[in-house]
């Protein structure tokens, strides 16, 4: 789950780590209350959106008077950011204004973990401001990495050996790190990234941006963050599969997919690629699907405009083919199915889910196989256009 | 032979009084597997079919000789449960609970690779272990998988029973199919799997079902390319997978341009392993290379 950079930023100012003095306003009179309470320009407005690249689209705004703040404050509210990272945009419904902080150099700091050891990373560079990926690419020698023990959390000396190595002040990089570590494993965050974290020209350490994100996991214990999440910045189709613990994930393509099993699903994905077609989603209705669950699936999925055909990949372990059968029955009852249905079923009682499926009158086509599956699912797909 | 766990192993299922718990273990005795004992804190002295409960791992390894855990708790107490497992002695423990908080396994597999160095991990978000005909400790529905020589391993659970069906298809069998779960921090990995697999004198080759994310498929044809010289096979989903999208698995996500589809079928490409690209076609390829088709 991601956070807002204004919740981080309120989050992290807890563990005593220096963020720019800022508020959070969610119309215009707030936000000009916020400048008021602030008491002075130069401020920075910051679009809150789940989405890199602000600065070059115009989410970042630095102000020098309330005519200036209006006019930011207006271009960003209600309206939709389009990034590079982001080329649907997000809608803005939130801006973040903060004390503009004069910049001296800018760095990199992120907080992770490192699959391949099974230990958190710490990594820091001196190519602030740019996207980590382009730095690790370009400049692999530039990211400084220090894995941190779990049992031992991160000790000051290495902190300190990072702080002379990028020649930033000692005791304040050492003390941003460590209350990271300590924000990264208290909250479970899956990431903390402070890109940039500057230098200012007065000599002091700021983290000038945050990005936190929550171990989806970990959420049970962490209700007070789970409520802070904000649904706007998520497709709506996703948050109500959320809502009946379907995984969903919406894709540019029209052939609506639904599969139990996550491997399997994205499996699907790539066989309707191979056969020549765009998969319109990931759907993965889980092992343990019940015949309420398969409905919903199955309105949801087709609650997206582009779906041109459905192809239904099931292998049936603990989801059995006869459950499925009903539960697309059901679905049949609850949404009116305007576009060919392809279904293939494999695994426990698939004879019997057959049976149900041609007894019901209903009109889905019947695959041999995934290929043939995808064949048929595509072909339908194209011709329907 | 085979791998893990064969007819003499004797399991404990921990959350035996789950529904989930329950269902599964009475499924894993029927298949055949020595189900010799439960445990649910608080209802030692009852008994699930036949199956003897414990209030602790402990006593139901003293009563019992079990020497392999099954574990259907939830995600909140799974990595406590897995703690007993490894401190009463259990040697391999199967962990299926799905949606445990990486920081609990975090601790968790860095406390057993310090106190019980030999004890093994499967999972945890997997559907376990089968060789077939002798012992299924998992979720996995028996009767799709046969006795034979391919040794399986795979992050998916489904994805699993896809290629064990279509080996089975070509009449081509298993030696022991284990999956390894998809959650970022677990514990046997691809690369530790395939080498038991090559040392297993049943398993003639390896099939190896990955997914996009970490590295875990590169460090597997790292070793591949040094230690194996039996034929593996190897699939990779998500090559259509957009970039830091988690697709399900907590594990499959693509970060930073690292575990793409393409980079890993690369490096397996590259030491040597049949690389399979339409996921309906795994059982063919093995069936055409080895020659039995």
């Amino acid at each position: 789950m991601k956070l807002h950079e204004h919740q981080a930023k309120e989050i992290l100012k807890k563990y005593n780590l220096p963020v720019p003095e800022g508020k959070v306003a969610f119309s215009l009179q707030e936000a000009k209350q916020a400048a008021e309470e602030l008491g002075e320009f130069p401020l920075v407005v910051k679009a809150q959106v789940h989405c890199g690249g602000r600065g070059k689209a115009g989410g970042v705004k630095l102000v020098k008077n309330m005519e200036e703040l209006e006019a930011a404050v207006e271009g960003m509210l209600g309206k939709v950011l389009k990034t590079f990272q982001c080329p649907d945009g997000k809608p803005v419904n939130r801006v973040w204004i903060e004390k503009a902080t004069p910049i001296e150099k800018e760095y990199y700091l992120s907080i992770t973990l490192d699959r391949s050891v099974s230990k958190p990373v710490l990594m820091a560079s001196a190519e602030g401001g740019m996207e980590i990926e382009e730095v690790a690419k370009e400049k692999p020698e530039a990211i400084h990495m220090l894995h941190i023990d779990p049992d031992l959390g991160l000790m000051p000396s290495q902190a300190r050996k990072l702080a002379f190595k990028l020649g930033l002040p000692v005791n304040d990089f050492v003390k941003i790190a460590l209350g990271l570590y300590r924000a990264y494993e208290e909250l479970d965050a899956s990431l903390v990234e402070v890109n940039p974290l500057v230098l200012t020209k007065d000599g002091k350490l700021v983290l000038l941006d945050a990005k936190v994100e929550i171990d989806d996991n970990a959420l049970l214990r962490h209700k007070d963050l789970e409520e802070m999440e904000d649904l706007t910045q998520l497709d709506p189709l996703e948050v109500e599969a959320k809502t009946y613990s379907l995984n969903y994930i919406k894709l540019d393509g029209n052939i609506g997919c639904m599969v139990n099993g996550a491997g399997l699903a994205m499996t699907t994905m790539d066989i309707i690629k191979l056969a020549g077609g765009e998969p319109a989603n990931f759907l993965d209705v889980g092992g343990g699907a019940n015949v309420e669950q398969i409905a919903n699936a199955f309105r949801i999925l087709m609650a997206d405009k582009n779906v041109k055909t459905v192809f239904i990949n099931i292998f049936g372990g603990i989801l059995r083919c006869d459950r499925l059968a009903n539960g697309l029955i059901e679905a049949a009852k609850m949404v009116e199915i305007k576009v060919p249905v392809v279904v293939r079923m494999e695994g426990t009682n698939v004879e019997e889910g057959k049976r149900i499926l041609s007894e019901s009158g209903l009109n889905f086509i019947t695959a041999e196989d995934m290929w043939d599956g995808a064949q048929k699912a595509v072909e339908l797909a194209k011709s329907a256009k | 032979m085979a791998i893990l766990v064969d007819k003499n192993t004797r399991v404990v299922v921990q959350g035996i009084t789950g529904k989930e718990g329950s269902f599964h273990a009475l499924q894993c005795k029927a298949y055949g597997t020595q189900v010799v004992a439960g445990v649910t804190p608080g209802k030692g002295g009852q008994e699930v079919e036949d199956i003897p409960v414990f209030n602790t791992v402990e006593s139901a390894v003293k009563e019992t000789s079990a020497n392999c855990s099954l574990i259907f708790v939830p995600p909140a107490f799974a990595a406590d449960a897995i703690v007993e497992a490894l401190d009463a002695g259990i040697e391999l423990v199967v962990c299926i609970t799905e949606g445990i908080p990486v920081r609990d396994m975090l601790k968790v597999k860095h406390y057993m690779l310090r106190n019980y160095p030999k004890a093994k991990l499967i999972g945890p978000n997997c559907p376990g272990v089968i060789t077939p005909g002798e012992a299924k400790v998992g979720i996995m529905p028996g009767h799709i998988f046969k006795r034979g020589t391919i040794g399986i391993v795979s992050r998916s659970g489904t994805l699993t029973y896809e290629a064990s069906h279509q080996l089975t298809r070509y009449g081509l069998g298993q030696s022991t199919a284990v999956g390894i779960g998809g959650d970022p921090v677990h514990g046997l990995s691809h690369k530790d799997v395939i080498a038991m697999f090559n040392e297993d004198p049943e398993t003639e080759a390896i099939l190896m079902i990955g997914e996009i994310g970490g590295t875990a498929e590169e460090e597997a044809a790292e070793y591949i390319k040094q230690f194996v010289k039996k034929p593996v096979f190897a699939y990779i989903a998500g090559i259509t997978a957009p970039p830091g999208r988690r697709m399900g698995h907590a594990g499959a996500i693509i970060t930073g341009g690292k575990g793409t589809a393409q980079a890993k079928m690369s490096a397996l490409r590259d030491a040597g392993v049949h690389v399979i690209e339409n996921p309906a076609f795994i059982g063919k390829t093995v069936a055409e290379v080895l020659g039995k088709g």
